[in-house]
């Protein structure tokens, strides 16, 4: 059971190792604060759509299962903007639309499809919770190093700043930024995992 | 795997559709008041920033009464459509309440060739009247929005907000920094003849033009969308700011204009 919800983690991460959900990384990653509240949604999300169609998964026909998805992921999708525009207004205005496009993530589907369908609710449910953290992990690496080296902050705070850096010379590096360099900085990530790990080592 | 019939399928579609449309009908009824409090409370803090009043979305409302005389709503050529009294909370002429104004529906009008009715929001802050003029313009993803607090001038700039709808995060979402907005106070829209020529954004702005503002690094697309807008969307208040201008101070226009000239020279 806790092998369900710790692979997820690390050996068979979402975005490292299944490589899915990249385009969303890429996009929500230039400072902490959105990176954080889109892996907290996109958890929410995974697990919960997980849960449901595991239930469901005996009577939901094969010829329509892909709809039955798409269909449980928008409503929860929409739950979760309705409820974040309801009472946390600052943050949904902060992520605008990409709360809205986690219903194209791969990952949602992509767990529905190789999990939920097949297993128990309670192993689904900690399926998700588990790729859902999987990603927000990576999610917040990123948003912490691009915050960091490119803005100069952290969760808005101006580390660098208090730190007295831009007085000796420092500079922000608009790389970091840039979409380009989250691509890079997973490949960093990827690189350091597999020299970890042997077995993802492929030949 | 099992076998399921068409009518199963058509049927097991059907109610799960409905199932669903009923829950979120009655969630996003039930959290309809919610948001729209929410959004009408932002627009009123967003207001209140412009003029430099920094209160919790909760305070906005009251603040709001506060700070602000009349909501106006200002056609093309000039004339001022309707008046709202904000103290009294009742329409002293005219009908629609310039709160309520879809900018977007206004300049969609105004595009096929009809006049639109755009708001101004007119305040006093510290025994000072001003004037706060709500733009709409294209980022590069979303629309964006800002708001201009002139000086009883009309002319001169003494705060703005800036937000958007889905700029991206860390580049041109960072037109709502301080960074960005900070170097617009002060700078004017009008030239010395009374013209409006708005604001440039652009790189390498001289920090010392009265009429330009550095851009986005990483963000031009937005930068050039905030350029457009603030270029558009003022340009229709022009015959509205002759006509206030010369009714604020009908004497003293060869004064200010000297004033004007003297300080251009100055600067150079």
């Amino acid at each position: 059971m806790s092998k369900i919800f710790t692979t997820p983690l690390a050996k068979n991460n979402p975005i490292t190792v299944q490589v899915l959900g990249i385009c969303s990384c890429l996009a929500v990653t230039a400072q902490l604060k959105p990176a954080f509240v889109m892996a907290l949604s996109v958890t929410v999300v995974v697990a919960l759509a997980n849960l449901i169609i595991s239930c469901l998964r005996n009577t939901i026909p094969p010829r329509i299962r892909i709809i039955v998805q798409l269909v449980v992921v928008s409503a929860l999708v929409i739950l979760v903007n309705q409820v974040l525009m309801a009472f946390v207004y600052d943050v949904s205005k902060q992520l605008s639309v990409y709360v809205g496009l986690i219903i194209t993530n791969c990952i949602v589907m992509g767990r529905l499809e190789a999990f939920a369908m097949s297993r128990k609710p309670m192993e689904s449910l900690l399926d998700g919770i588990g790729n859902g953290l999987g990603y927000g992990v990576i999610l917040v690496i990123l948003g912490f190093v691009r915050e960091l080296f490119g803005s100069g902050t952290l969760w808005g705070y101006p580390v660098m700043e208090k730190l007295g850096l831009y007085n000796i010379g420092y500079e922000n590096n608009g790389l970091v930024i840039m979409a380009p360099m989250a691509l890079i900085l997973v490949g960093v990530i990827i690189w350091i995992q597999r020299t970890k790990d042997k077995d993802l080592q492929e030949d | 795997m099992k076998n399921f019939s068409n009518k199963y399928i058509f049927l097991y579609s059907a109610l799960l559709v409905a199932i669903v449309a009923v829950i979120l009908s009655v969630v996003a009824m039930g959290l309809k008041e919610r948001q729209d409090n929410n959004i009408r409370n932002e627009k009123m803090q967003v207001l209140l920033q412009a003029i430099n009043v920094n209160v919790t979305r909760d305070e906005a409302a009251v603040n709001y009464q506060q700070y602000f005389d009349q909501e106006l709503t200002v056609a093309t050529d000039g004339s001022i459509l309707s008046v709202w009294n904000v103290k009294e909370s009742k329409m002293e002429k005219g009908d629609v309440r310039a709160f309520e104004i879809k900018l977007k529906e206004q300049q969609n009008i105004e595009k096929s060739g009809a006049q639109g009715a755009f708001p101004v929001y007119v305040f006093t802050k510290d025994g000072r009247k001003g004037y706060v003029i709500p733009t709409q313009g294209n980022g590069l993803w979303g629309a964006i929005f800002s708001n201009i607090a002139l000086d009883e001038d009309l002319n001169t700039v003494i705060g703005v907000t800036f937000s958007h709808e889905s700029e991206t995060p860390g580049l041109g979402a960072e037109i709502t920094t301080e960074k960005f907005q900070a170097p617009f106070i002060g700078k004017q829209i009008l030239d010395e003849n009374g013209q409006v020529i708005s604001i440039a954004v652009k790189k390498n702005a001289d920090a010392n033009g009265m009429h330009e503002v550095d851009a986005i690094t990483g963000g031009t697309m937005t930068s050039n969308g905030v350029n457009e807008m603030l270029a558009t969307d003022l340009m229709r208040y022009q015959k509205f700011i002759d006509a206030t201008r010369a009714a604020a101070a009908p004497q003293e226009n060869t004064a200010v204009e000297e004033a004007a000239n003297e300080e251009e020279v100055n600067h150079e």
